[in-house]
């Protein structure tokens, strides 16, 4: 094929994508469709599986109740389940002083605010923690961290965000993980300091004391096996206090290994969840064949769209027979012809895949909102993936198949009996 | 040497029913370079069919058609679409203009797949036929005497040595077919181009010095 022959078969691919642009553009919009869903399923896939797994925790291990340890993980790290039980203040004072153990921060779940989560805690998962590599917790300006000792709260950027709190607010908890008016508990807090965004689940939380979480009225702690509830100037005794899950920074992977053998092998109080990353990618191995089958439709999607871009194009084979026939006897040879239309077909796939892009952005920016609304977690929208590259081949590769089956018709066109009329 | 020589051209058709009839058979023809002839044949007297196989659009069952020394009846299918790109510019009485294009894209198609794609020739050719306001007006909207002078103009973009016209002013009214004829002679007498011009038309034809009938050198008419 040489650049003279070429010159003329991008002529005519433009002037017959120009001809015919209402098929074009509803072959396009298929397609931008089409390309945009398979590059949305494969990153919402990837991006969902990294930032579940090994996104920002800032914690190696989870103690709990015993029981499963993906309710464990869900219920501490993104705040979403139900908690598996409680486990005796003392368990959580072991494990604080093992030697495998860098920083133990105890969680006590239960109560929200308008939905939100309200989780006591200790000042150390303010001042100790590292959510990220070199990241800490920092409040915004004008606020500080809570007094353990009083009835303060700090919360998190989304949570509020959405409920309007801010430092000097002030806010009665309602029981339970679920907001339901009629379970207001008396007590007022005041919330003291706003967290800066971390995109972590935190972001949906309520953090308030945990001293106080035990003394908010109804909470009956049972760390002793006999009900205990707090009065009014009383110090709580440690041997009822109890909590939800002990947060854990571990020395290095191998006290991990060994705080497994202790707890889940040997012992028959708790649950370690641990690694975290480990126990949340079960999770995506059993719900594995919904990404299949979402994955299979994405597919099923562009061989239709390939499909009417076939459709498309064949349907305007008898009318353009003529113009085939002129172009042969201008001295367009077949083959010309046969790769104008290949060209054709491709062209018509590479705008759809690149109109794509918009639809993948569209739909990507939309998960990352309901992701984020849902659990706290940040997808990177503009994160690089190789479906991004291999997609749009594929797509323009697919286009030129689709445009061989017209491009033979093409090709077969007789010239002299498309030239007429006879004399 | 002749631009274009014919020997022992025969061209037959199949009938539906397997019967053979002979339309093309020519013993001897040609065109000396820049001469300018008409040929007078009846509607269906296989004028065209004698253009297109000079065009190498239709092959020929035997003979030689030698256009500047090559022999376009023994050449593949691509290498008659190579000597009609590069040698031979075709006027055709319905014009076949390509309707999505613009008259100045209609012109440069009829260079890209010879001697490739000149804008200002193009343009300049156009300005010749008196088209040069036109150049962005598709055949739709250019009349019909306008649409014949773009295909004049593309039949010459290549710069042709032999033109090939058939019943070039059959869509014209009388007035506009002797100016077509005009230009057509004029503007391949300016480029050298010689030509061979099929019609019927009386007018026309008195228009050459020479005139030949496709029935006195085609003996595949008589049979």
């Amino acid at each position: 094929m040489n650049t003279k022959n070429v010159s003329g078969i991008f002529l005519i691919v433009r002037k017959s994508l120009a001809q015919h642009k209402l098929s074009t553009a509803v072959t396009v919009l298929s397609l931008a469709l089409a390309a945009g869903l398979v590059m949305s399923v494969f990153c919402i896939r990837n991006e969902t599986y990294d930032a579940f797994t090994g996104g920002p925790v800032g914690f190696d291990a989870v103690l709990g109740a015993r029981g499963s340890q993906l309710q464990l993980v869900l219920n501490t790290v993104f705040h979403l389940e139900t908690s598996p039980g409680n486990i005796p203040w003392e368990m959580y004072q072991a494990v604080k002083r093992n030697p495998n153990v860098v920083l133990a921060v105890p969680y006590a779940v239960g109560d929200n605010y308008r939905g939100f989560r309200i989780v006591g805690t200790d000042k150390q998962l303010f001042t100790d923690l590292e959510y990220r590599k070199g990241d800490k917790f920092k409040v915004l300006p004008g606020g500080r961290f809570f007094d353990p000792l009083k009835r303060e709260a700090v919360v998190g950027s989304y949570a509020a965000d959405k409920t309007g709190l801010k430092a000097g607010s002030k806010f009665n908890p309602f029981h339970g993980l679920v907001f339901d008016e009629r379970t207001r508990h008396a007590e007022e807090y005041t919330v003291v300091g706003v967290l800066g965004p971390t995109n972590t689940p935190s972001d949906r939380v309520i953090w308030i004391p945990i001293e106080e979480f035990y003394r908010m009225s109804g909470h009956v702690l049972r760390g002793a096996g006999e009900t205990y509830e707090s009065s009014a100037g009383e110090e709580i005794p440690d041997k009822h206090k109890e909590v939800s899950a002990v947060m854990l920074k571990l020395k290095n992977p191998q006290s991990g290994f060994l705080l497994d053998q202790t707890i889940n092998r040997q012992g028959k109080a708790a649950t370690l969840a641990w690694p975290i990353g480990r126990v949340m990618a079960e999770l995506f191995g059993k719900i594995g064949w919904v990404n299949n089958i979402l994955t299979l439709v994405a597919y099923l999607v562009v061989v239709v769209a390939a499909g009417s871009i076939l459709a498309s194009i064949y349907n305007t084979m008898n009318e353009r027979k003529r113009e085939f026939a002129i172009l042969r006897a201008l001295g367009a040879r077949r083959s010309t012809v046969f790769t104008a239309i290949v060209l054709e077909s491709a062209a018509i796939a590479g705008i759809g895949t690149i109109t794509g892009y918009l639809v993948y952005a569209a739909i990507m920016s939309a998960a990352a909102v309901i992701v984020r609304d849902q659990t706290g977690v940040a997808l990177d929208v503009l994160r690089f993936e190789w479906v991004l590259v291999i997609t749009p081949i594929v797509m323009i590769l697919l286009g030129a198949l689709a445009g061989v089956i017209p491009a033979v018709k093409a090709y077969s066109t007789d010239v002299a009996t498309n030239l007429a009329p006879m004399s | 040497m002749p631009i274009l020589e014919i020997s022992d051209l025969r061209k037959s058709y199949t009938s539906p029913g397997g019967e053979s009839s002979l339309v093309i058979d020519i013993p001897r023809f040609s065109l000396e370079r820049g001469e300018q002839i008409a040929l007078q044949g009846e509607s269906g007297s296989g004028k065209t069919t004698l253009l297109n196989l000079i065009a190498g659009i239709l092959k020929a069952d035997g003979g030689r058609i030698l256009i500047e020394g090559e022999d376009m009846c023994s050449l593949p299918e691509s290498g008659r679409d190579r000597l009609r790109a590069g040698n031979i510019g075709y006027i055709f009485q319905t014009f076949n203009l390509l309707q999505g294009y613009t008259a100045l894209e209609n012109v440069m198609l009829g260079m890209v797949f010879g001697g490739g794609s000149d804008n200002e020739f193009a343009l300049s050719i156009l300005g010749r036929v008196g088209l040069e306001d036109r150049i962005d007006h598709k055949p739709a909207q250019l009349s019909v005497g306008q649409q014949q002078r773009v295909a004049l103009a593309r039949a010459l973009a290549n710069r042709p040595r032999l033109v090939l016209a058939d019943e070039p002013t059959g869509n014209l009214d009388i007035r506009n077919a002797g100016a077509a004829v005009d230009l057509i002679r004029n503007i391949c007498g300016e480029s050298g181009a010689a030509l061979l011009l099929v019609s019927h038309d009386r007018n026309v034809l008195d228009k050459f010095e020479r005139v030949e009938t496709l029935s006195g050198i085609n003996r595949g008419l008589n049979n």
